[in-house]
């Protein structure tokens, strides 16, 4: 079947990137609570092994996304104990989250090397798969790709134009003042951070679901740390979020096919593009006095109910 | 005040009693192996469920167990990164008391004369690799003549005449397998061509599953791999096209996809080196060994193989083994257009292991 | 009723406390977890944390983990105590070992004493560079620190990465991604007739030495714990927060770097992709149990190093993946972490007052 190589790309380039909007999501739901998670890598690859397991073992595909984003869940509210109840420095916490995370998942996913787990079918969609390039491009993607759209499209709208989006904002902005507004700071970043682990925990059961049918230890590769770069990016802007995640994911793809094609660019000077860009969007936010650029104000501070 | 101390009490007990607890005295100290017994150790590039390269050295091991049973113990550690980590665990494996440590990659290579250095006592055993000592002998396999028939098989079947080949490292063995693969192609089919990609990686099936996608998507209809998982044979399934399993026989994973697959035996060496242990006839060798003594071979051709090209194949396999045929016979020519081999001529060890040279034909550059 | 109140004076001994308390609930869990996994807790972590001890080939390679461990770990904890918080140090040992490595093999085949200091510093200056970065973009443009570190370390990767599989790589090499072997005059001497234990591990002591000093007694030690813990006093004092976090980078990225070109010249020995199992990172954790005190690095980064060897030997003697290092590293974290309130906070039982 010949879709172009063009169609073929894009298409690659959304399977590549979708694992980057959900982890990416993830992270913006909490740093906008104002709790800097930096343990989304670990959260991904428990979120990719927990999918995997549960797929490997008959479970129907939904059952495994589900189990993949209650893995994900547990596992960030370790975090959230740590960091809102034991007042835990939140940086130290989530390496450690990530280190955890990591070794726990290689732990147990040396049994499953080398099986294959079912993966999810794409969807033939009636007129739209069948269109020339955008049908297989953008039209016969799986249901999580959808879904990862949706959930921007949602969060955009919780965060903007619902009042629970409000009050999540305010007490990523100025958390005191939020508190002294009445609002419950730590159950509201609770809610976060949990939503955040289910998240991420998707998106790296979209590895092991779609991607690539097997599971090695260490298989998210750094995109739990793209995640957290790409929320920066966006300006912590859940539609920006699929911007840059489809931005961060084609560097990968582009550099597959620039060597087939015979272009012979070292593929690493390519895979540093998308955290040089990072860098230069830190620059670029940071020095802007506009507001809604800018990160949210409580993000990082420990907040102490009493004092 | 006082609850700080009850506490503080309590943990000093607790880390006292640990401290006792823990340090009785270790158990029989095995540092240096008085037992009769041969202890031989393995360490493995990638995980023994690879169903690749590693998965077949592993095979070689239980061979070994299985003919010398009570007289030979046997240790293996998988997943060890071609660094400083490789040095550490084959000294350990050293001096946990091995008398041999096959280290089965090429990557190994510097660690394990370092490590020979250390221990002259202990015998090693590096696979590809270059570098012999007295202690240390090296063993590959004649992998290109495989690759040759692969060629061969791809040559006839392909319908879009692009053939996918995902290579790992630039290092000669892999070069030397693309080009043989390339050679036989072109000799049942002018016109085909091959796109290679290199990921840098022997195990890393997200990196390999992406590079098959990428190869179909670039026109392959056949795909062949110089990396060890199984990924690229499962995405050849998926997409509905052909493959080649690597080193093991990988039908499990493309039942209609694998049209066959080179395997790597090493049963029968693994065997012979135990028993020069167990006898102290062990030297430091450099053995070669291809179709003919059985270290290559080649899985049941799958049922999508047409029978004139699976006897096409057996012919050039027969040929091969009883020396007829060598998969680089001139006329060839290097990629830059200059003469390598004369019409008849056949290519000598020598250049074959220092192979750093596409063949006239390939497109692109190593890296 | 459990109640968490702040304590009105917080001894030094309760910083011990909250030690013994990590490291022991991180043995009971582990055992658990061993436990659940189908083997012996007891003998299985004697066999992983015990017996790599008992040879000198083993102090050797627990001495040779530390080093780096130890020397980033001052580092680190100095910056931390700033309140600049250099998650990037992974990055700038890589460059550090880079820089360095890349002088080394320039001088390749030259004798002489003056190789090794060139080295040396060259790798530091590579890592001080590297550190540089984030310090500029944060006084200039505020950019977060934690963040640009983050994605320089993976730059800094790649860019090993480039020159290893290019103009580093060993022309005799057959071109696989290794450089050449570095020659005698840059190889830094061992410490033990066994093993890899090398003198870095007399140049990480001596760090943790001066960082006590600049602690204690150096008056820029001073300056930078009060910025990290109240900035407003500290513009009172009439203290620059720039000056403290160009210090704190500027510090963390030579020392860095300069781990990381003696993890080169002394454990591996030339240039390869992965010149380190994160080392920067776990760094982190070291300087949190020592619980920022430089001192106190010494006994965390040899206990730190320890865990890498037990879960070296928990795949060779017990079967599972080395990646149970990280399982240890992160629990201790995660308990450390945990138990610090302790510290400052006093858990009571009772009726509410």
């Amino acid at each position: 079947m010949d879709y172009g190589l063009l169609s073929s790309i894009l298409h690659a380039v959304l399977v590549a990137s979708t694992p980057l909007v959900f982890a990416g999501l993830g992270a913006l739901i909490q740093e906008r609570a104002g709790v800097l998670n930096l343990g989304i890598e670990g959260l991904m690859i428990v979120g990719a092994l927990a999918g995997f397991a549960t797929a490997l073992s008959g479970f129907p595909i939904l059952i495994s996304i589900i189990a993949a984003a209650l893995a994900g869940a547990l596992l960030a509210s370790i975090f959230a104990l740590l960091v809102l109840r034991l007042y835990a420095n939140p940086v130290a916490t989530g390496l450690a989250l990530t280190l955890f995370g990591l070794g726990l998942s290689a732990l147990a996913g040396a049994q499953y090397v080398g099986q294959a787990a079912p993966q999810v079918d794409a969807w033939n969609i009636p007129i739209l798969s069948h269109l020339p390039i955008a049908g297989h491009a953008l039209f016969s993607h799986d249901p999580l790709v959808y879904l990862s759209i949706s959930l921007a499209v949602l969060m955009w709208w919780f965060i903007t134009k619902s009042r629970a989006g409000l009050i999540l904002r305010a007490v990523g902005e100025n958390h005191s003042a939020a508190h002294a507004l009445g609002f419950s700071v730590t159950r509201i970043r609770f809610l976060a951070i949990i939503t955040g682990g289910a998240l991420a925990g998707i998106g790296g059961s979209y590895l092991t679901l779609v991607q690539t049918p097997l599971f090695v230890e260490g298989m998210t590769a750094g995109r739990g740390w793209i995640a957290l770069a790409l929320v920066v990016f966006a300006s912590w802007r859940p539609l920006r979020v699929i911007v840059g995640a489809y931005l961060f994911g084609s560097v990968s793809i582009i550099q597959l096919h620039g060597q087939a094609l015979g272009v012979s660019v070292a593929s690493q000077w390519l895979s540093m593009l998308p955290y040089l860009v990072t860098i230069g969007a830190l620059v670029i936010i940071a020095g802007r006095g506009n507001f809604s650029h800018k990160a949210p104000g409580s993000l990082g501070v420990t907040f102490r109910e009493s004092k | 005040m006082k609850k700080s101390n009850l506490v503080i009490g309590l943990l000093v007990l607790v880390a006292v009693i640990a401290a006792i607890v823990s340090f009785e005295p270790s158990e029989t100290k095995k540092t240096a192996a008085v037992s009769d017994k041969v202890k031989i150790g393995f360490v493995y590039v990638g995980p023994v469920a690879d169903a690749g390269w590693t998965y077949e050295h592993d095979r070689g091991r239980l061979a070994v167990e299985a003919e010398y049973g009570g007289k030979v113990e046997t240790v293996f550690v998988e997943s060890v990164s071609e660094g400083p980590d490789a040095e550490r665990v084959i000294a350990q494996m050293a001096s946990d008391g091995a008398n041999a440590v096959f280290t089965t990659s090429f990557g190994y290579m510097n660690p394990t004369i370092k490590v020979a250095q250390q221990f002259p006592d202990v015998k090693f055993e590096h696979a590809t690799g270059y570098k012999r000592a007295d202690n240390v002998a090296t063993y590959s396999s004649r992998f290109y003549e495989g690759r040759h028939v692969l060629g061969l098989i791809a040559g006839k079947m392909t319908k879009s005449n692009t053939i996918g080949y995902i290579a790992s490292f630039p290092i000669p063995e892999v070069v030397r397998g693309i080009n043989a693969a390339y050679l036989a192609a072109k000799s049942v089919n002018p016109d085909v061509k091959f796109k290679v990609i290199w990921v840098s990686t022997w195990f890393d099936p997200g990196k390999e599953a992406d590079a098959a996608k990428a190869l179909i998507d670039q026109g392959a209809d056949i795909l062949m791999q110089h990396t060890d998982s199984a990924a690229p044979m499962k995405i050849a399934e998926e997409r509905g096209i052909y493959a080649f399993g690597q080193a093991s026989d990988q039908a499990a994973y493309g039942p209609n996809a694998q049209l066959t697959a080179i395997i790597d035996d090493w049963a029968p060496y693994y065997v012979r080196r135990a028993g020069d242990l167990i006898n102290g006839t062990w030297s430091s060798t450099d053995t070669w060994g291809g179709f003919d003594t059985g270290m290559v071979a080649l899985a049941p051709y799958g049922k999508a193989v047409p029978d004139d090209v699976k006897a096409m194949a057996e012919e050039a396999r027969k040929a091969i083994t009883e020396g007829r045929l060598h998969a680089f016979t001139g006329p060839v020519n290097k990629q830059d257009g200059s003469p390598w081999l004369k019409s008849g001529e056949t290519a000598d060890d020598g250049t074959l292991l220092g192979m750093n040279f596409y063949v006239e034909g390939i497109e692109g550059s190593l890296p | 009723m459990i109640f968490v109140e702040a304590r009105s004076e917080t001894h030094w001994y309760h910083e011990w406390v909250a030690v013994f308390v990590a490291l022991s609930l991180t043995v009971v869990t582990a055992s658990i977890l061993l436990a659940v996994m189908g083997l012996e807790p007891v003998s299985s972590l004697q066999r992983i944390f015990i017996r790599p001890l008992n040879s000198v080939y083993g102090v050797s390679e627990l001495v040779a983990k530390a080093t780096p461990l130890i020397t980033i770990g001052v580092a680190l904890a100095l910056g931390f105590r700033a309140g600049v918080w250099n998650i990037g140090a992974e990055g700038q040992l890589v460059m550090g070992g880079l820089c360095g490595g890349a002088v080394a093999l320039g001088f390749w085949g030259i004798d002489g004493f003056w190789v090794m200091p060139l080295v040396l510093l060259g790798g530091s200056l590579g890592g001080l560079l590297w550190g540089a970065i984030p310090a500029f973009l944060k006084v200039r443009f505020n950019a977060n620190e934690i963040l640009v570190s983050l994605m320089l370390t993976y730059v800094a990767i790649l860019l090993l990465s480039v020159m290893v599989h290019g103009p580093l790589r060993d022309p005799d090499g057959f071109n696989f991604p290794e450089s050449r072997l570095l020659h005698e005059a840059a190889t830094l001497p061992k410490l033990f007739p066994a093993g890899r234990g090398h003198f870095g591990f007399i140049f990480a002591i001596f760090f943790a030495l001066l960082g006590t000093w600049i602690v204690k007694r150096w008056h820029l030690g001073f300056e930078m714990r009060v910025t990290g813990l109240s900035l407003n006093a500290a513009r009172f004092a009439g203290y620059s927060r720039d000056r403290t976090i160009w210090t704190a980078l500027l510090i963390g990225g030579a020392v860095s770097g300069f781990a990381g070109v003696v993890e080169v010249t002394g454990n591996i020995g030339q240039l390869v992709p992965n010149i380190s199992p994160s080392y920067g990172f776990t760094a982190i954790i070291v300087a949190f149990l020592a619980r920022l005190h430089p001192m106190a690095v010494i006994p965390a980064g040899l206990l730190v190093a320890l865990s890498y060897l037990a879960g070296e030997a928990a795949q060779l003697s017990l079967g599972i993946p080395a990646a149970s290092t990280q399982v240890f590293q992160g629990l201790l974290l995660f308990f450390l972490l945990g138990t610090s309130l302790l510290v400052n906070y006093r858990v009571r039982f009772g009726r509410a007052t």
